[in-house]
C-alpha cells in the first residue's frame, strides 16, 4: 500500500500524539481486512507532534469514537481518489456503545442488549455521565 | 408518552397543579371515587418496598381503579432472567399505568422506553424516588401554606441520602429559600449537589455539625437516618449518632411552628417521645404520600389520553 494513494477510505489526521493505538483498537481496525497505516509522532506545526491513521477501505467509521478519543482530529473522507469531505471532530454530545458504565449498581451492568450511553455534561472538563445512572465516567 | 423518572422532570407549575389536586382530593375524596374506574395500575416491584407499594395501591383503589403486579423479583419473570425491557413490553399491555421499583439505577428509563403506558419511578436503587419528594413537597406546602421564604434544615446522612438531594433540587426552585445542612463531616452533602442546586442558584446556606446550634432558625427540619454501615468504626458511629438524634430536650430550642419531617422508616434518629409533639408531622407525611400519588396517577392518565 502506498500510504499516499488511498482510493476509497479515510485519513484521520491531527490525532493527539499517543492516541492512535487506542483509536485503532476502539475503531476495531484490527478486525478489518483492508490496509491500515499508522504514523506516530509526526511533526505538526499546530500540535508539535501528532499521530495519523490511514485506512484504505470503505468502512462505516464511527465519528463518535474518533471525536471522543481524539478531539480535534480531522477526518478526510476519500472516495474514488478524491477528497469528498473533511471534518474536524470535537467531543460528541452523546456517546453510545463506546465506553462502559463502571457503576455496578447501574442497569447497564445487568440488562441484556442495552448499550451504555453517555451524555457530555461538561465540555471544558470533558465530563461524560451515564444516561441511566448519571455516574461520571472515570477512565 | 409522559413518564415520571426524576422529580425535576416536573416543572414548578406542574408541581403546583399536583399539590392543588392533592389538596382537593383530601378535601373532597368522594369526588374522586370513580375517577379511575376501569383503569388498572400495575405495581412492578423488582425489589420489595411494602410501604411504597401499599401507598400506590391504596391511591389507585381510592380512585376506583384496580391493581395488579408483583412485590419482589423472586415472584416475577425477572427471576427467570427476563429483562426489564421485555417485562415492561409485556405488562404495559395489561395495565393503563405502571409504578415500577427496581434495585438498579436507571432501570425505569429502560422500562419507560419499552412501555406502552406511563411509567412512574417508585425508586431505582439509591438513585431517584420522585414520589417521595412529591410527598415531602405536599407535606411542606400543607403545613406552611407556601414554599417561598422557608429555612429548611436537613439533618443526618446528607451524603448518601438521595431523598435529601432530590428535595434540595426541588426546593431550590422557589423564592427566598435558605438551607441549613447538618451532618457529621463524613456525611456532608456531596459538592456536586451543593454546586448545582445551591451555589449556582445563589441560594443562602449554612453548614453545621451541630443540630442544637441551628435548630432555632428552622421552619422545616428534615431528619434522615444515620446508618451504622456508613462509618469506619463502631465508636465513631456511637459518638456521632447521638448528636443527630432528635429529643424533646433539643426541641425546646426550636420554634413553635417548626415542622419535623422524615421519609420513614425511622430507626432511632427521632425519639418516640417526639411523636406526641404537634410539630412532628412525619406520620401525616406518610399519609399525604397517598394523596399526591392519586394526583400524579390522574395527571399521567390525563396526559396519556391526549
Ligand atoms: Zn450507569
Amino acid at each position: 500500500m502506498t500510504i499516499d494513494s488511498i482510493h476509497n477510505g479515510y485519513v484521520i489526521d491531527h490525532i493527539p500524539a499517543g492516541s492512535a493505538m487506542a483509536l485503532y483498537t476502539h475503531l476495531g481496525l484490527e478486525k478489518l481486512g483492508c490496509p491500515v497505516a499508522m504514523i506516530m509522532n509526526a511533526q505538526s506545526k499546530r500540535m508539535g507532534k501528532k499521530d495519523i491513521i490511514k485506512i484504505d477501505g470503505d468502512l462505516d467509521l464511527s465519528l463518535d469514537v474518533v471525536g471522543y478519543l481524539a478531539p480535534g482530529a480531522t477526518v478526510n473522507v476519500i472516495r474514488d481518489g478524491t477528497l469528498l469531505e473533511k471534518r474536524t471532530l470535537d467531543l460528541p454530545e452523546q456517546l453510545t456503545g463506546v465506553i462502559r458504565c463502571r457503576n455496578p449498581r447501574c442497569i447497564t451492568s445487568t440488562e441484556r442488549d442495552l448499550p451504555a450511553a453517555f451524555r457530555l455534561t461538561d465540555r471544558e472538563k470533558r465530563v461524560y455521565r451515564c444516561v441511566y445512572c448519571e455516574a461520571k465516567y472515570e477512565k | 408518552m409522559r413518564h415520571l423518572i426524576n422529580i425535576l422532570d416536573l416543572t414548578v407549575p406542574e408541581i403546583d397543579a399536583l399539590i392543588r389536586r392533592a389538596d382537593d382530593i383530601m378535601a373532597r375524596p368522594e369526588d374522586y371515587w370513580d375517577a379511575c374506574a376501569h383503569k388498572i395500575l400495575a405495581t412492578l416491584f423488582f425489589e420489595p418496598s411494602t410501604r411504597t407499594r401499599l401507598s400506590f395501591e391504596s391511591a389507585m383503589l381510592s380512585l376506583g381503579g384496580q391493581v395488579l403486579g408483583f412485590s419482589e423479583a423472586a415472584s416475577s419473570s425477572a427471576a427467570k432472567g427476563e429483562s426489564v425491557a421485555d417485562t415492561l413490553a409485556v405488562v404495559s399491555g395489561y395495565a393503563d399505568i405502571i409504578a415500577m421499583r427496581h434495585p438498579k439505577e436507571g432501570a425505569p428509563i429502560v422500562g419507560a422506553s419499552h412501555s406502552l403506558v406511563p411509567v412512574i419511578n417508585a425508586g431505582d436503587g439509591g438513585h431517584y424516588h420522585p414520589t417521595q419528594t412529591l410527598t415531602d413537597l405536599l407535606t411542606i406546602h400543607h403545613v406552611k401554606g407556601s414554599f417561598n421564604g422557608l429555612t429548611i434544615g436537613l439533618c443526618g446522612d446528607l451524603k448518601f441520602g438521595r431523598t435529601v438531594h432530590s428535595l434540595i433540587g426541588a426546593m431550590s426552585r422557589y423564592e427566598n429559600i435558605r438551607f441549613v445542612l447538618v451532618s457529621p463531616e463524613e456525611l456532608k452533602l456531596p459538592s456536586f449537589v451543593k454546586q448545582e442546586y445551591i451555589k449556582d442558584r445563589g441560594i443562602e446556606y449554612i453548614q453545621s455539625q451541630d443540630l442544637e446550634s441551628v435548630l432555632g432558625d428552622l421552619d422545616i427540619l428534615y431528619m434522615t437516618r444515620v446508618q451504622r454501615e456508613r462509618f469506619f468504626s463502631e465508636e465513631e458511629y456511637l459518638r456521632l449518632r447521638d448528636s443527630y438524634i432528635l429529643t424533646p430536650e433539643k426541641l425546646k430550642l426550636a420554634r413553635p411552628d417548626l415542622a419535623i419531617l422524615h421519609p420513614l422508616p425511622r430507626v432511632n434518629e427521632i425519639s418516640t417521645e417526639v411523636d406526641r409533639d404537634p410539630r412532628a408531622v412525619y406520620f401525616r407525611q406518610a399519609h399525604y404520600g397517598k394523596f399526591i400519588r392519586m394526583a400524579l396517577i390522574l395527571m399521567l392518565l390525563e396526559e396519556a389520553a391526549k
